[in-house]
């Protein structure tokens, strides 16, 4: 399988040169960058290809109007000097038909520009970018939340998060950098090459954006509300992108990385995380150990929660409470019944807490992984409750809403 | 008219047979247009300085990848008070001091029309810049986790769920703007009232037409802002739901009304400075202004305009395919009266007799650089390929060429062409020489970098990067603290200048034409007691 080429190749662009580049002490530095990107990544979809096409034009169009309106001005610095004795002329306007045509002719070039030569185009690549339902093959849905993605495939029944997988400590500076250092992520979003892919978005907490640039698709996830988009990959390789709309604290540590492999492996992919996800939820039907719960515990911990919460359970008040030693953690399981009690540890898990960056795991983790990680929680991290929760009384409290 | 301020405005020192306060009470107390004038460009100056200050700490984080300085929370407070403190607290209250001290000088009016909301308008300002910037202080002492993190555009929901430093922006917002809308009231009252007999509108200086119709702009659109951070204040303490969809709004609502004043502020940022353009280059062009009314009527088509294209900034957001061809055509369409502007504004050089002193090269590396932020624009309005540029760092340099190099260089522009006026003295050329070059320099090598580096993919706002995109950021780091410190020259320059040094005559420029170079300089402290005739 092909992976995606480097972005730091040489990719000289003569359109951009001529559009951002007509400062002259661009070309002095443009030699010492000559190994770093002056342009999009290479475009795998239509869009992208469209979008790269437009852009190529328009710098163009923009680099030449720089160059012929400031080459006027410059001309006019260097001639009409008073040092050079140059006697200023009085005029105040067009005077005459020859002066008026002179003055009006620059405004039809542009009235040209703008609504032919570059209207024209863009107004063909909105309406394919905005057709997502025409002869759409899948459907994937994104769901945005702080600071992962959640992805789903309505056909198969396919679901999972998606997190960064970069470690700490290169973020930190306590270890060396890997080469997709922030462009990694748990579980790449796997889809297959020349199929047309409606993708729908939405978020549960921010809004956040969902951008690939290869793909030439960014979109917003909208709480709430769903958006769309379309893709069709061409190529098979791995491609990276990450959030692009401010969404809190680790906005800058949410990666998407899709993986476009061609169609059987597709089928052989999805079978397989079927398989994987039964496997999970026949997990969900047998009494756990304590220890079993902690040790499972602990990594979900540190994979969902340590972010906000911090590995140590100290959080970052006011914004992030503190788990260690807090009242709601080491409070009362469950009602005495046996149902799930409102305002508990139980529930703040399951449907989080509106307004925060708490959200309601009840959507992103299965029953084991939240009984694990609650029994986690009070019992480690400073805390010491001795109780558990089992993954089959998860599964029966998940009917119920506070 | 005239007449009757004057008389209202000496009261104080007539009435009471005091003479003016001294110290702090005659600035607190001041209705004097040149004071207010001074204390708006003095504050501007330093405002300047804090938010420069704030993003170079965030240039510094992102010089190498990784989190060397910061963490990524504090991150996000510096890059969005850094946004509202320039726009708020340097830009328009520069702007704001340039109409105090020269409308009344060019129109042959004794002072502004309304000196006591004159005078509250400066003193809002000082409690707002705090309130925006105290969020930090107190994060030290443990309370609150600082200022608004949110940027600059709060946008809901991440602004419902921040921290006590979102109400903070709110209030400062809420009496920032009062304090616009009473500055735009007092320049319209002023503008259309206090002209010398015979100055009609079509001979009223094309500073005060940018002016003009920045005013009608801010008191347009500043209430719907207020509205939004209302809302905003509501659905975070009092349980409504304007912007939380599972209540039945609509967190993008939120945006079209932050944007119906978000664009006009762009306009509203750089209209006073468009005004100034034509009588800088005229002046060391020794040429009269090319295409006055061209000029005018392009101020107005740009202020209509304005207020129709505000969905242009977020197009990922969603909206039907209709919606997105309109915004895209009206935004295009901007760039018809923009060239007007440029067209004149070369057409006022050409066939002149040039000189370069300070003020005229900023004047033209602002033409050069703005004449960037403008093409560049004009790709941006197309919708497909805004997907790519959209919250990238292309846009970070698009705008920086339109608010750094179109506003803060065009403030640079009128403070040195200006200051002779104001202080009686020439500024030293050699020192604004060396400024301007350092400026412009450091400004490319920071900002250009940035448009290769939105292309190749880095969003905004992020406080750590993938690797590819290591030099360009170092590079950017580098110019961005040449470009900082150089503007201590400029501070310097000014000190130095209302000090003392070479003295200035009424026309301290010798192409300089217009009723303000005919006042010496400086000017009595009622500029114009008796109207002077108009030709």
């Amino acid at each position: 399988m092909k992976t995606t080429p480097r972005f730091t190749r040489l990719r000289p662009c003569p359109a951009l040169a001529a559009g951002l580049g007509a400062l002259p002490f661009l070309f002095a530095s443009g030699s010492a960058l000559a190994d770093y990107t002056w342009n999009f990544p290479p475009p795998v979809t239509p869009i992208a290809r469209d979008t790269l096409k437009i852009h190529n034009e328009f710098m163009l169009i923009i680099g030449a109007l720089f160059v012929a309106v400031f080459a006027i001005m410059i001309y006019s610095m260097i001639k009409h000097r008073k040092s050079t004795g140059h006697a200023p002329k009085q005029f105040s306007g067009p005077t005459g038909t020859v002066q008026w045509i002179w003055a009006l002719v620059p405004f039809a070039i542009l009235l040209f520009i703008d609504f032919v030569l570059m209207g024209i185009p863009a107004y063909h690549a909105v309406i394919d970018m905005e057709d997502t339902k025409t002869k759409a093959d899948m459907v994937l849905k994104v769901t945005g939340m702080q600071w992962k993605w959640q992805y789903e495939y309505p056909e198969s029944g396919v679901k999972f998060v998606s997190n960064l997988s970069t470690p700490r400590e290169q973020v930190v500076n306590q270890a060396e950098k890997s080469e997709h250092y922030l462009l990694e992520t748990d579980n790449e979003v796997v889809l297959p090459v020349g199929k047309k892919v409606r993708v729908l978005l939405t978020a549960t907490d921010v809004i956040h954006t969902w951008w690939v640039p290869q793909f030439g698709v960014k979109r917003d996830a909208v709480p709430g509300f769903l958006r769309e988009t379309w893709l069709k990959i061409d190529e098979p390789g791995v491609y990276r992108g990450q959030c692009a709309e401010l969404c809190g604290k680790d906005h800058g540590f949410m990666p998407v990385v899709v993986r476009a492999v061609p169609e059987p492996e597709y089928a052989a992919w999805v079978d397989r995380k079927k398989t994987e996800l039964a496997a999970a939820s026949a997990g969900a039907e047998r009494t756990w150990s304590k220890d079993e719960l902690l040790a499972h515990g602990k990594a979900v911990y540190e994979a969902q929660c340590a972010v906000c919460h911090q590995a140590d359970g100290k959080g970052l008040p006011p914004a992030f409470p503190a788990l260690s030693g807090s009242k709601l953690v080491t409070g009362p399981l469950l009602a005495a019944d046996g149902q799930l009690l409102k305002g508990s540890h139980v529930d703040r898990v399951l449907n989080g807490k509106e307004g925060t960056a708490m959200q309601a795991f009840r959507n992103t983790l299965n029953d084991v992984d939240l009984a694990a990680v609650i029994t986690y929680e009070r019992n480690a991290l400073g805390n010491s409750k001795g109780d558990l929760i089992q993954p089959a009384q998860i599964k029966s409290l998940r009917g119920e809403r506070t | 008219m005239s007449h009757a301020t004057t008389a209202a405005h000496d009261a104080p020192h007539g009435g009471h047979g005091a003479a003016h306060p001294s110290g702090l009470l005659r600035w607190l107390t001041t209705t004097n247009h040149k004071d207010i004038g001074t204390m708006y460009l003095l504050f501007s100056l330093l405002m300047f300085f804090v938010g420069g200050a704030m993003i170079l700490a965030v240039r510094a984080e992102l010089f190498q990848p990784g989190l060397q300085l910061m963490q990524p929370e504090f991150f996000n407070q510096l890059i969005g008070v850094h946004a509202l403190v320039m726009i708020f607290a340097a830009l328009m209250p520069a702007a704001t001091g340039f109409a105090n001290w020269q409308i009344p000088l060019m129109i042959g009016a004794p002072d502004m029309a309304l000196p006591r909301i004159n005078n509250l308008g400066f003193w809002l300002l000082p409690p707002a810049a705090m309130l925006l910037t105290l969020p930090f202080v107190l994060a030290i002492f443990g309370i609150g986790d600082g200022a608004v993190a949110t940027g600059w555009t709060l946008y809901a929901p991440l602004s419902v769920q921040g921290g006590l430093g979102v109400d903070f922006a709110i209030f400062a917002i809420h009496i920032l703007g009062i304090s616009s809308i009473l500055g735009s009231i007092n320049v319209i009252v002023t503008i259309f009232n206090l002209r010398a007999p015979g100055m009609t509108m079509m001979k009223l200086p094309i500073f005060a037409w940018g002016w003009l119709i920045t005013a009608f702009l801010l008191i347009a659109t500043i209430p719907v802002l207020a509205g939004a951070v209302t809302m905003l204040l509501t659905d975070r303490h009092f349980g409504t739901h304007f912007f939380n969809a599972a209540g039945g709004g609509d967190p993008i609502l939120f945006q079209h009304l932050f944007w119906f004043f978000g664009h006009p502020e762009v306009y509203i940022l750089l209209l006073p400075l468009w005004g100034l353009m034509p009588h800088v280059l005229a002046t060391f062009s020794r040429k009269p202004i090319y295409g006055y009314k061209a000029q005018v009527y392009a101020f107005i088509a740009i202020g209509l305009l304005s207020v129709v294209v505000w969905a242009h900034h977020f197009f990922t957001a969603g909206m039907p395919v209709p919606a997105l061809l309109y915004f895209m055509y009206s935004t295009m369409a901007i760039s018809l009266p923009l060239a007007v502007l440029f067209f004149c504004w070369i057409a006022t050089m050409w066939r002149g007799a040039m000189s370069f002193e300070t003020p005229m090269l900023f004047a033209q590396g602002f033409i050069v650089l703005f004449g960037i932020a403008g093409l560049t624009g004009l790709v941006l309005a197309d919708v497909a390929a805004d997907a790519q540029y959209h919250h990238s760092y292309f846009v970070v340099a698009h705008f920086h060429y339109a608010l750094f190099a179109g506003g803060i260089m065009g403030v640079m522009t009128g403070v040195y062409y200006w200051l002779p006026k104001w202080t009686g003295h020439m500024i030293d050329e050699r020192l604004g020489k060396l400024h301007f070059w350092l400026t412009i320099i450091s400004f490319n090598l920071t900002f250009l970098p940035q448009f290769f580096l939105g292309l190749a993919g880095m969003p905004r706002r992020i406080p750590d990067y993938a690797l590819q995109f290591t030099e360009f950021n170092a590079i950017s780091t580098v110019g961005a603290f040449i470009l900082g410190f150089s503007q201590l020259l400029f501070a310097w320059n000014i000190w130095q200048c209302m000090r003392g040094g070479e003295k200035a005559d009424g026309r301290a420029w010798e192409g300089a034409d217009g009723l303000e170079w005919e006042l010496p300089s400086p000017p009595p402290h009622h500029s114009w007691e008796t109207p002077p005739a108009i030709k």
